[in-house]
């Protein structure tokens, strides 16, 4: 180490630098242009949102999971909420669950929109990144519609969603998942074939089966190694059972499988949402039990006893049973994991979260080493790293 | 053959050209992008902007100090005092909110039992300094009267979800 060190030079790569993604600061160890060791320092954007957790009641904690990974919001309410319920022994109603889906499939292709023109961009192409925010403004326009704020929605509840989808968007975004599919083609026929992405891309950051498994990694990454595993597919959480999907899986396990595989994954869950729009029925989106769910607005202004529940749930909370659960769902980034430790109080007692972009940043120094210094964006845009998450 | 196929088709930069077509096929496409300060996007009756305080129609203020508000607020943004008024009844004496500690979840609205606080449709309320973001009751009041009209249709669409 220290005889090499004449020749290596070290160089810091962000925290401002456009490519960073974010706030990463890169240590970065140089021969020549070739990266002998690529050391990530994490925790500029350090919220304490695990501690901030144990302070919040229940129903308070939601809106700090839309803060994690602030690029696919509605998946980690998705987590939490699914964890509070097991804990609460409850079950949520069909019509909550399909919803569920829709959103968190939508969620997931406003994230792969963000993270396929961004690895392009970082790699020299800009087009897509224009066309993919205008069909990123019609997805958020949904997520707007149903739950009041393109990004922070807070909508997905423990005992099933806030409010029920307005009238008409059912059918809004049944239209705009008819026609998706040809946008992905147009962004295919920019990028697919073209042939700086795959000079910059194919045989790049090379992760094997067994490497991405001791290196933690799930999600798209995984599967572009090679390994089916989803799981949507192998632990369906609410109404994942009920629709069919493909899990694409790569060959290579480089970052152009890494692209394509988000690429297909888009496709699949335009193919979920109708589905679910096909299969779903009016009921209710929250569990009737004024214990855990707020009551009618209607109500609320009648009943007494549903006032009393309305001031209880709004001051203290629901108190949930102790015990400890681990839930985790297929977010876009990969396994987004929630352990919850309950004390049988109204507020969490332990909240740790699994952030997959943890584990994937892990890996980029075993990604990069040997490759040149030009790579290293190509490797973090296909590794797809939000810091809200990583640092939390 | 294939393989000669494909290197012809690389040579003549085949990929490349079919980019280019398509983008010059959306260079006639509608333009999707807005005239910002005097054209807007669409916004939902749900959505959550800048806070007001209502007042029923006959001009008294509805908030009425419970403070549920105040107790959800996972930001603790918002600080409430309260005393009787001189006709005995009980109102607010201070409300005030951090519009930089708030994070617009939208549970002050959702706690309050007299749709009193609101996240109203505005979201142009950028401030030169950071003192102007902190509310108290006077502004927030007359953002409610600003408001009114907006907010009540609003509340009106969206009363059959709640």
């Amino acid at each position: 180490m220290i005889k090499n060190n004449e020749q290596t030079t070290t160089i810091n790569f962000g925290p401002q630098h456009p490519a960073a993604h974010g706030v990463l600061r890169l240590i970065v160890e140089l021969n020549g242009e070739v990266v002998e060791r690529a050391d990530p320092h994490i925790g500029l954007l350090h919220r304490g949102t695990e501690k901030l957790i144990e302070y919040k009641t229940y129903l308070q904690a939601i809106p700090y999971f839309d803060r994690l990974d602030y690029v696919s919001p509605m998946c980690q309410e998705h987590a939490f909420a699914l964890a509070t319920e097991q804990l609460l022994k409850i079950k949520i109603p069909e019509r909550a669950k399909y919803i569920r889906v829709i959103f968190a499939e939508i969620t997931r292709i406003l994230n792969h929109l963000l993270n396929i023109p961004a690895y392009a961009a970082d790699i020299g192409a800009v087009t897509p990144f224009l066309w993919c925010f205008e069909e990123r403004e019609k997805l958020l326009e949904f997520h707007e519609a149903v739950s009041g704020a393109r990004f922070h929605a807070a909508y997905f509840r423990p005992g099933g969603v806030h409010q029920d989808m307005p009238d008409g968007l059912e059918d809004k975004i049944h239209d705009y998942m008819e026609k998706f599919p040809k946008f992905i083609d147009d962004l295919e026929t920019l990028l697919t074939e073209n042939r700086i992405l795959r000079q910059r891309s194919v045989d790049i950051g090379i992760l094997s089966i067994e490497e991405a498994k001791l290196w933690g990694c799930t999600g798209p990454i995984l599967r572009a190694s090679g390994l089916a595993w989803d799981l949507r597919r192998s632990q369906p959480y609410d109404a994942y059972d009920q629709v069919e999907f493909d899990v694409p899986i790569g060959t290579k396990g480089d970052c152009y499988d890494r692209y394509l595989i988000r690429i297909e994954e888009m496709r699949q869950s335009a193919l979920i949402v109708n589905q679910c729009l096909s299969k779903i029925k009016k009921g209710d989106v929250m569990v009737n039990d004024n214990k855990i769910s707020p009551p009618k607005r209607s109500q609320m202004k009648k009943s007494m006893e549903a006032l009393i529940h309305h001031f209880k749930l709004f001051t203290e909370g629901y108190r949930v049973e102790p015990g400890e659960t681990y839930c985790a769902v297929e977010a876009p980034k990969g396994e987004f994991g929630v352990y919850l430790v309950s004390d049988g109080s109204s507020k969490p007692y332990r909240c740790k979260l699994r952030a997959p972009g943890f584990a994937h940043l892990q890996a980029l120094d075993f990604l990069s080493k040997g490759h040149l210094m030009a790579d290293i964006p190509a490797i973090l845009g296909s590794l797809d790293i939000v810091f809200g998450e990583i640092d939390r | 053959m294939n393989n000669i196929f494909k290197k012809i088709k690389s040579f003549f930069l085949y990929e490349i050209f079919i980019g280019l077509f398509l983008t010059l096929k959306y260079i006639f496409k509608e333009k999707v992008t807005i005239n910002y300060p005097y054209e807007k996007g669409p916004l939902s009756p749900r959505f959550r902007g800048e806070h007001a305080l209502r007042r029923y129609p006959n001009g008294e203020e509805r908030c009425i100090a419970c403070k549920l508000c105040e107790s959800i607020c996972p930001a603790q943004a918002i600080t409430i005092e309260a005393e009787a008024r001189d006709d005995g009844s009980r109102r607010t004496t201070r409300y005030d909110i951090d519009m930089t500690k708030c994070i617009y979840c939208g549970l002050c609205e959702e706690s309050c039992p007299v749709d009193a606080i609101v996240e109203g449709p505005n979201f142009e309320f950028a401030t030169q300094t950071r003192e102007e973001l902190i509310y108290n009751k006077e502004k927030l009041l007359s953002n409610g009267d600003r408001w009114e009209q907006e907010i009540a249709l609003n509340l009106k669409a969206n009363a059959k979800y709640r």
